[in-house]
């Protein structure tokens, strides 16, 4: 079974044998590869007991837990890398969640859609109604993704929290992923904030 | 009362060479059921006996002291395939073959057996009964070597490390190292926690199911409530029945029938019973049993009075109320966990409301703290906090996939 290429991203960015917390872990698809793949002591929170049910029974170290309330309780430093992948929009506080990812791991992979890809701001430029994208397939008033932003946004709030970026994949319409130079994103330069749906960012705390 | 059952012929001595010197001190022989056997084909398990004295939290020790205990499987070459199963209040050794005094399955073969999510054709199982307990192990109802009288209410209150210490004693008796995993649910959860936290080295992996790190205000009161029924009973004699020739039967009955009530929830009461009548179309307009439930809950008493001496169950019940894993660290139960290198499955039931999927989710949390290894399933179902003893398949996968992930770390063959 091969990993979507988003996750591979992911995956690649860990390194074989560290500890890895995987917050919003799903079934399990990621963790279970790096624990196979690389070796890695994996960790994971999950908010639907059915996963964390399902993650369990393949054998993965996984807790029902919410990532905004539940991650105050981990010690800091103890993970190498500390992973969110497409769940940040869905946190109430994500500002919160990203500084106690930071705090929890060395380094911290998280992934999320762009709401600045250029479909979004024509969609809501030509129809005056919010946005349905593919990777954003909901009706403003039942979408779980409440806290929306762009890459630009995103990378603004790494500052607010004071992380630096050390690696950036922009994501296309399949998922797979184009090299960023970091440097030039922390600066602020950033193309794929309009032609990209999606990003892969790698962070360390300042 | 019938005569305790003892077999003379069943006694034999160690080999000390073949099990070095920690059985130096130790014979094995079948056990004595304070209960007369009524199948005797039954496998009666085996009953070690340790010199020297076990030290008990309240201060006293036991000695000499007696653990019942029954293995399935075969322990491998390496030791390293051994699973310690530990049962709940009212439970014994005989969790996957037939117990020898009611002659009814053992108690957890949906989980332990053959080709079950705990297989015994894997693993070397070892189930005890534990001390305070009325199935050969140690308890109230023994002779006290210093009186020549049943211990009654001068045995001393145990609590669940002294459980545990015992089972430790046997564990090492059988020379095994490091187990490959504690397995119980309720107060067989307990002792799993406690196996970890007094025993770290020693526990590879633990399965607490349905259980918690403290017994909380309200089941110390249902205990409380059971004590007294007992108590009650005039016939319980300041503990001293088995002296008198009597036995506090109608008291143990109630203590039982009310703590039944506690295992079961609300929605199975009524999924099983409603307001259904037993045996007859109207209501009677007097005090005999006319719905199920009552029925139910009277035959519950009656069959448990038959197989359980009522002192061990004031004993028993007292452990659970003392126990309280985070008290001697100031209340914090990550401190408890901490550097811990056993890996934990952690399992609860939605409708639980003994021991809730929150009093679990407090040790997953405590294990969170410390960067524990440590997963915590939530399972849905209705059956209340009995589920862990019923056909729950969402149990068998987690336990399933937890065990052979621990198992890809370890050789067990």
């Amino acid at each position: 079974m091969s990993l979507r290429p988003e996750l591979a991203a992911i995956a690649d960015m860990i390194r074989p044998g560290t500890r890895v917390l995987d917050v919003g872990c799903g079934d399990g698809e990621l963790l279970d590869h790096l624990v196979r793949a690389k070796g890695v002591d994996g960790r994971g929170i999950e908010i639907s007991q059915q996963n964390v049910n399902a993650c369990v029974a393949r054998g993965l170290s996984v807790v029902q837990g919410d990532a905004d309330t539940d991650l105050a309780e981990y010690p800091g430093g103890v993970f190498d890398a500390v992973i969110l992948s497409q769940t940040i929009q869905a946190t109430e506080k994500p500002a919160k969640v990203l500084t106690d990812m930071l705090r929890i791991g060395r380094r911290v992979a998280i992934s999320l859609p762009n709401f600045g890809y250029w479909k979004v701001r024509a969609s809501l430029l030509a129809f005056g109604k919010m946005p349905r994208t593919r990777t954003l397939d909901y009706n403003w008033y039942d979408t779980p993704n409440i806290h929306l932003c762009s890459l630009a946004d995103f990378v603004d709030l790494t500052q607010k929290v004071g992380a630096t970026i050390v690696e950036a994949h922009a994501l296309d319409v399949n998922g797979n992923t184009r090299r960023m130079k970091p440097d030039a994103v922390n600066r602020g330069y950033l193309g794929p904030n309009l032609w990209a749906p999606g990003a892969i960012f790698l962070l360390k705390k300042n | 009362m019938a005569a305790p059952f003892k077999s003379k012929a069943g006694l034999l001595f160690v080999d000390r060479g073949a099990r070095g010197s920690k059985l130096a001190s130790t014979m094995v022989e079948q056990p004595r059921f304070t209960r007369s056997v009524t199948a005797h084909e039954a496998d009666k398990g085996q009953a070690i006996t340790f010199a020297e004295p076990l030290p008990l939290d309240c201060g006293r020790s036991l000695s000499p002291v007696t653990v019942a205990y029954i293995t399935h499987g075969t322990l491998n070459a390496k030791k390293s395939n051994a699973i310690l199963i530990c049962h709940a209040l009212t439970g014994d050794q005989f969790v996957a073959s037939a117990n020898p005094i009611t002659g009814k399955p053992g108690w957890w073969i949906s989980l332990v057996g053959p080709g079950k999510p705990i297989d015994t054709d894997r693993f070397f199982v070892i189930c005890t009964n534990v001390i305070g307990g009325c199935m050969g192990s140690t308890g109230p109802a023994d002779i006290d070597p210093a009186t020549g009288k049943p211990f009654g209410l001068t045995f001393p209150l145990i609590t669940i490390r002294d459980m545990v210490r015992a089972q430790k004693m046997l564990v090492d008796a059988l020379s095994i190292e490091k187990l490959f995993a504690v397995v119980g649910g309720s107060m067989g959860g307990m002792q799993v926690l406690q196996w970890a936290a007094s025993y770290p080295e020693s526990v590879r992996a633990c399965i607490p199911i349905a259980c918690a790190a403290r017994h909380s205000a309200q089941n110390i009161a249902l205990h409380e409530v059971g004590r007294q029924a007992i108590m009650a009973d005039p016939e319980w004699k300041n503990g001293e029945y088995a002296i008198a020739g009597t036995f506090p039967s109608k008291g143990l009955a109630v203590a039982r029938m009310a703590a039944h009530i506690t295992y079961l929830s609300e929605a199975a009461l009524q999924r099983k019973f409603g307001r259904n009548l037993q045996n007859r179309s109207s209501l009677s307009f007097q005090f005999t049993p006319d719905f199920q439930i009552e029925s139910y809950l009277h035959y519950q008493g009656a069959a448990f009075v038959d197989r359980f001496d009522a002192n061990s169950y004031l004993y028993i019940t007292r452990a659970m109320d003392y126990f309280d894993m985070a008290e001697e660290h100031g209340g914090k139960l990550a401190d408890v966990f901490r550097n811990s290198p056993t890996r934990f499955c952690i399992i609860a039931f939605t409708s639980d409301w003994l021991f809730p999927p929150a009093e679990n989710k407090h040790v997953a949390h405590a294990l969170n703290a410390v960067a524990g290894n440590v997963s915590f399933v939530v399972i849905d179902s209705d059956k209340g906090h009995d589920a862990f003893l019923l056909d729950e398949p969402e149990m068998y996968a987690a336990v399933d996939g937890f065990i052979d992930s621990v198992a890809r770390e370890v050789v067990i063959t």
